[in-house]
């Protein structure tokens, strides 16, 4: 039988009963709805992780106090307070780490910040001088804090766009004070806006490492250190000099013992995205149960529809349909009532998907975007096929072997 | 050679280890152009006989050769081919597809044909002529009359031009006005196209539009004679 003839026969087949056709692919529907949002959210989620560690800069490497927490039951806070002066000075001889351009320390903590009646919640950032350098961060007016300033324990702060909005509206701030933990900084920089990164500074003041470990933190240690290696190539290397260095001075011998951790954008985004692909893999297959479920439905409601038109066939086979023909049918019948459904679900997963990723923009500050895999909508076209082909045999099967006597002699 | 040649034709249904038989050895056989009536009581094996005839069932044991081929010698699909291209069937029930057109139920059997599609709607069209309903052609069959179904029935039935056109009681749900009118276009298609025609009936009346009739009974020939005086159906009146 021609195939045009097949197709209209089997549209004529599923119209007719228009109402439990619908009801049938809704299974589908809703399997393959779910299978896409979980993979369009899924890609969104990583886009947003990868573009915030671009925003590390591919020649930075982190070292954090601590071990890399790798389960639950870690208990990496323990050496929370490893990285030490000695550890930075060690760190800073181009003999032990000629790969790394600049290296600085940084600790941190939050803090409020007033200004006249205004106060405002951010995060304190202890830095050296080298921060502006390695963080790529211009400044919008003012100076940055000089080696002269870490020295001395200088209370001077340069302050995110975000702070000096909130505080200080349309006044100039630098040059102008604001307390925190007690104490008057002066403001001698405001950093130009930076929109969404690695490290929200918007929202930030950065003053002399020194001054926040002795005055604000009160704390002897390092959060983490920031290095700069000197080209691409030798990222790698540099995190490999920092990791000899730091074992050296902490009389590390195995490997696995190592109280800090380093951290590259490569090895960031590599984790970070292994994180999101096992969390989409296993939404999906949860999703993908609800398909299967979708295709006994669509295999139950065939073999009604096969015993309801016993008749049918049995006519079909009296004018000289073969064994072929009843079973492409009915074949074409399933393959079209979960194609339909799959194409069904993939506008209304793209469509939930884009919703969301608009709701996130518009409810949260999280530079949301939204991405609609490719690859989901033609696995969500061939999964809802191959269900349609693989629960549709049994009842094409079914209605293809009646006899045309016994099928016509029905009532 | 004849068309269909029977030979102690047996049919024995199995069911459940019971053997029930049906035919007990029919020999007769039917020309080319013929117009024969096979007669019977319920329960003679006639329906029976048709279906063997027909294709749509198997035979037991006997001979039954069709263009002188032995019919159990064909494979399923071979059957299917041969009810399409040389077979056309016109049942008690009409047995039409609901929810469409009167063009849709006559050009059916020639989706599963070897006929080029460029030639289905003429075809289609000229069925629909010979039992006279062209100004049915696009009306959906739940809207006809029960002897204008019959005659869209006949319409499917001769559209792939077959050799033999089987019709099993063919006025059986139909009152007698429109059963002239069926029978009057099988009588036609018989004498002015030259269609071979086997009707099954348990009515005398509708038999004798026939040339010959074969009467069965308990599965064997009862008798097999010629139709001396025909009726026709004029105005849906029957006329001897």
């Amino acid at each position: 039988m021609r195939f045009k003839y097949s197709l209209k026969t089997a549209f004529k087949g599923l119209e007719q009963n228009r109402a439990r056709s619908f009801l049938t692919i809704l299974g589908i529907v809703i399997g393959v709805t779910s299978i896409i949002l979980v993979m369009s959210l899924g890609q969104g989620a990583q886009n947003l992780i990868l573009d915030q560690v671009k925003g590390l800069g591919s020649r930075t490497i982190i070292v954090g106090a601590g071990r890399e927490p790798t389960g639950p039951s870690d208990a990496g806070q323990i050496f929370s307070d490893s990285l030490k002066q000695k550890d930075y000075d060690l760190l800073q001889r181009r003999e032990n780490t000629p790969s790394v351009k600049m290296i600085m320390p940084i600790v941190f903590g939050s803090a409020s910040a007033a200004y006249q009646s205004e106060t405002y919640s951010l995060t304190i950032f202890g830095a050296s001088p080298l921060f502006g350098n390695i963080f790529d961060l211009s400044l919008k007016s003012g100076t940055f804090f000089t080696e002269e300033d870490i020295r001395a324990n200088s209370k001077y702060v340069i302050i995110g766009n975000k702070v000096r909005e909130q505080l200080f509206g349309a006044d100039d701030a630098v040059g102008q004070t604001i307390r925190m933990k007690g104490y008057n900084f002066r403001v001698i920089g405001v950093l130009a806006e930076q929109g969404q990164s690695a490290f929200n500074f918007d929202e930030a003041a950065i003053i002399p490492y020194t001054t926040a470990q002795n005055y604000v933190l009160g704390i002897k240690y390092f959060n983490r250190f920031v290095a700069e290696a000197t080209t691409d190539a030798l990222v790698d290397s540099a995190a490999d000099e920092i990791k000899l260095t730091l074992r050296e001075s902490h009389n590390i011998t195995d490997t696995t013992k190592d109280d800090f951790f380093v951290i590259t954008q490569v090895t960031l985004a590599s984790s970070l995205s292994a994180i999101t692909s096992v969390l989409t893999i296993f939404l999906a297959a949860v999703a993908a149960i609800s398909l299967v479920v979708g295709g006994i439905g669509i295999m139950n409601i065939m073999l009604v529809s096969v015993t309801e038109r016993t008749k049918e066939i049995g006519l079909r086979k009296a004018l000289g349909a073969t064994y072929r023909n009843i079973l492409t049918q009915f074949l074409l019948e399933a393959v079209m009532l979960t194609g339909i459904g799959g194409i069904t679900g993939i506008l209304l997963g793209a469509a939930l998907s884009w919703g969301i990723s608009t709701a996130i923009r518009s409810f949260s500050t999280i530079a949301w975007t939204f991405s609609f895999p490719v690859s989901a909508a033609i696995l969500g076209l061939v999964v809802s096929g191959a269900i349609g082909l693989i629960f549709g045999l049994y009842p094409a099967r079914t209605a293809a072997r009646k006899s045309p006597i016994d099928a016509l002699r029905y009532e | 050679m004849h068309l269909i040649e029977l030979n102690q034709l047996v049919k024995i249904y199995k069911n459940d280890e019971v053997e029930t038989p049906v035919l007990h050895g029919l020999t007769f056989s039917i020309d080319k152009g013929e117009f024969v009536a096979i007669m019977g009581p319920s329960g003679s094996g006639k329906s029976t006989l048709l279906h063997v005839i027909g294709f749509l069932d198997e035979y037991t044991s006997g001979s039954y050769r069709f263009e002188d081929q032995e019919a159990n010698t064909y494979t399923g699909d071979d059957t299917a081919h041969i009810r399409n291209k040389k077979l056309g069937f016109v049942f008690q029930s009409f047995n039409l597809l609901p929810h469409a057109t009167v063009f849709e139920n006559v050009q059916l059997p020639l989706l599963y044909s070897d006929i080029p599609e460029s030639e289905w709607e003429k075809r289609t069209r000229e069925s629909i002529e010979k039992v006279g309903l062209s100004h049915r052609t696009d009306f959906d069959v739940t809207r006809l009359s029960g002897g204008e179904k019959q005659r869209v029935a006949i319409a499917r039935a001769l559209v792939c031009s077959p050799d033999v056109i089987f019709a099993d009681e063919p006025t059986g749900n139909l009152d007698s006005k429109s059963g002239g009118s069926v029978m009057q276009t099988l009588q036609d298609l018989n004498e002015k196209h030259g269609h071979t025609i086997i009707l099954i009936t348990h009515e005398t009346y509708t038999a004798e539009h026939a040339k010959r009739i074969i009467r069965i009974k308990d599965g064997l020939v009862e008798s097999d004679t010629e139709v001396s005086q025909r009726r026709h159906t004029d105005g849906g009146i029957l006329m001897k």
